[in-house]
């Protein structure tokens, strides 16, 4: 053993001697270390493969028109996701409408309006960075303990799933915000008070015009990260049987990740197949957003 | 000091300057507007006051029934049964093994990514990896949780390596849960990385040494702050992760001594209990949410670790 590693040891020593004359980044040590760097990407984007690939061969079968347009059914080859996909549509959409302008106003004041010497405004910046962080199960408890304190009966309707996602997604949208804001070079805004505009209008005619494409990019990832979640929802009751198509905010509902995680928890493989076909569908939904969003950022972003 | 009174001005007050820079008539739509701004930021300290109050109340309740002692030091969790047993042990065990497992997976995987992310790769190179990244930082958690399910559990480990395992293991959920979360590390750690000044490591080449070294004695050091905050990150959000230990990682809240026996995990328990109806105010409604403080608690805690380290990277460069 010992001799071993001392052969290995002078074996590495000598690689380096020589390593060192050719500019020392061939030595064994240093091209090991890439090897090892590489591993972890490949290992990484394998994993990322192997999902990718495995779930195709499951649910494509399933991958056909009835997917979309058939509703949930105790049996496996009639069953679709419509309500589900619609009702996503419905939590998101009002999800976007209760979350955005909050949390580009809550920006605009952190970046542009708040004195960041005062003790307050210090409070509130920790507490959006920690709020980022907080499980998302733990939002759905905030989502049950203010229906519960309503008096609300019915969990199960899509402003009580819009609330409790839009809680997840807030903080995502003022942080993406801040710092499209802050890309947006000083002497824009001082051009703009030079000429008489108030703060106000600085803000609104120059400063946020100029980040639109930073917002839109941070409110699409935000939302997106929205449509794949699934652990508030199930706390607010959305695992329910849903043969209508949600019309209303008081509406019941479910969504494409908790249809998805109902028929993963049924024993049937049929039952399997249709969750991995969903699987698919909801992939590609959220691979188009992110495009999206990259397009957007790729496309519309200044360079100052 | 009259000679000095601009045309039409106001006198000059020694002491006071002559012309202000306030606007002449008060633009109350302009306050109205600021004010608007400024309660939309205070939104979110209500969030987090909600949080608090949302838990501690049901939780109080709870901790008249049971003792802390009880609930934070038993070894048996049985709130279903008829002899009701409310000791968080087994719960918290199952989310030490996934979590334990996930970090041993996301921690070499995301710095090696984010080391060659940061110094090896090219431009043309990151610009294909980065998106990349981001497409598994945007993969929904309950695919994870079938893949891990189906792939790693029922086919990798009973078929393919015929191992001694159920349907369920906290090792298949802490693997997948440990790729999930490779990105998380990746990119925290190669904004701390990169934010290294390049004469640092003009100045580690200059003395002879080769890229690795410089990454490993100049870059990683000075970047270790930002480098834990990261990893502390990943500890968060390995701990608070629910949709993947709720499908793969099993439902039965046994401490675990094995990383192929399965385990309920403490947001587990939540998902799982959240789908039976139980009543407000009820016994069993009451133990979601002293689960789910205790939850809060322990994540709000490495956040805060995170957060500081965070500071710290930012404010030496």
């Amino acid at each position: 053993m010992t001799l071993l590693t001392t052969g290995l040891g002078a074996h590495i020593r000598s690689a380096s001697i020589r390593g060192k004359v050719q500019g020392g980044e061939h030595s064994a040590r240093s091209v090991l270390f890439l090897i090892a760097l590489w591993l972890c990407l490949f290992v990484a984007f394998g994993v990322l493969l192997t999902l990718i690939i495995t779930t195709l061969i499951d649910g494509s079968s399933r991958l056909d028109s009835r997917l979309v347009t058939e509703y949930p059914a105790s049996a496996p080859e009639r069953a679709g996701f419509r309500p589900a996909i619609l009702g996503s549509i419905w939590v998101i959409g009002v999800t976007a409408v209760l979350t955005i302008p909050l949390g580009v106003a809550a920006a605009v004041h952190l970046e542009e309006f708040a004195d960041r010497t005062k003790w307050f405004n210090r409070v509130i910046e920790l507490n959006v960075q920690n709020l980022a962080a907080v499980p998302s199960i733990v939002y759905g408890l905030l989502a049950l303990g203010f229906l519960a304190l309503l008096g609300v009966q019915n969990k199960n309707i899509v402003i009580g799933g819009a609330l409790a996602l839009g809680l997840l997604v807030l903080p995502v949208i003022i942080i993406s915000t801040r710092e499209a804001l802050r890309a947006v070079p000083l002497e824009i805004r001082q051009g703009s008070l030079a000429l008489g505009a108030t703060p106000l209008q600085t803000v609104w005619r120059q400063t946020l015009p100029a980040s639109i494409p930073g917002i839109a990019t941070g409110a699409i990832l935000g939302l997106s990260r929205a449509l794949g979640e699934a652990a508030p929802l199930l706390i607010l009751g959305a695992l329910v049987f849903v043969s209508f198509d949600p019309n209303g905010l008081l509406s019941g509902y479910t969504t494409m990740p908790i249809q998805i995680f109902n028929w993963t928890s049924r024993p049937q493989a049929e039952f399997h197949e249709l969750a991995s076909a969903g699987s698919i569908l909801l992939l590609l939904i959220l691979l188009a957003m992110n495009g999206l969003a990259i397009f957007i950022r790729n496309r519309y972003q200044q360079r100052w | 000091m009259s000679t000095l009174t601009p045309v039409g001005g106001p006198a000059l007050v020694p002491g006071r300057p002559a012309v202000s820079l306030r606007s002449t008539r008060p633009r109350h739509g302009e306050a109205f507007m600021r004010l608007l701004l400024r309660f939309a930021a205070i939104v979110t300290i209500i969030i987090t006051a909600g949080i608090l109050i949302a838990l501690l109340v049901p939780s109080v309740e709870f901790f008249r029934t049971v003792s802390v002692f009880e609930f934070l030091f038993g070894d048996r969790w049985a709130p279903r049964f008829a002899d009701a047993s409310f000791g968080v042990w087994p719960l918290v065990t199952a989310t030490a093994w996934t979590s334990g497992i996930a970090l041993l997976v996301a921690i070499p995987l995301g710095l090696g990514a984010a080391v060659f992310l940061s110094e090896y790769a090219r431009p043309g190179l990151r610009k294909v990896l980065k998106p990349v990244l981001e497409i598994l930082a945007g993969i929904p958690t309950v695919v994870f949780g079938l893949f891990a399910l189906q792939f790693v559990q029922a086919t990798l480990f009973r078929d393919w390596f015929d191992l001694d395992t159920g349907a369920f293991s906290v090792l298949a959920a802490g693997l997948v849960m440990g790729v999930m979360i490779v990105p998380t590390i990746a990119s925290i750690s190669e904004d701390a990385m990169s934010a290294v000044p390049l004469s640092m490591r003009q100045g580690s080449a200059a003395l002879g040494a080769n890229r690795m070294q410089t990454t490993v004695r100049v870059v990683f050091p000075a970047a270790l702050s930002g480098i834990i905050a990261a990893i502390v990150l990943g500890v968060s959000r390995a701990v608070g992760e629910t949709m993947i230990v709720a499908i793969a990682a099993g439902g039965q809240a046994r401490i675990v001594t094995g990383p192929l026996e399965q385990g309920q995990t403490m947001t587990g328990f939540i998902a799982n209990a959240a789908l039976g109806d139980s009543r407000v105010g009820s016994l069993e409604y009451d133990t979601l949410f002293a689960v789910g403080l205790l939850l809060f608690l322990v994540t709000l805690l490495f956040n805060f670790i995170s957060i500081r380290f965070v500071r710290r990277f930012r404010e030496i460069y």
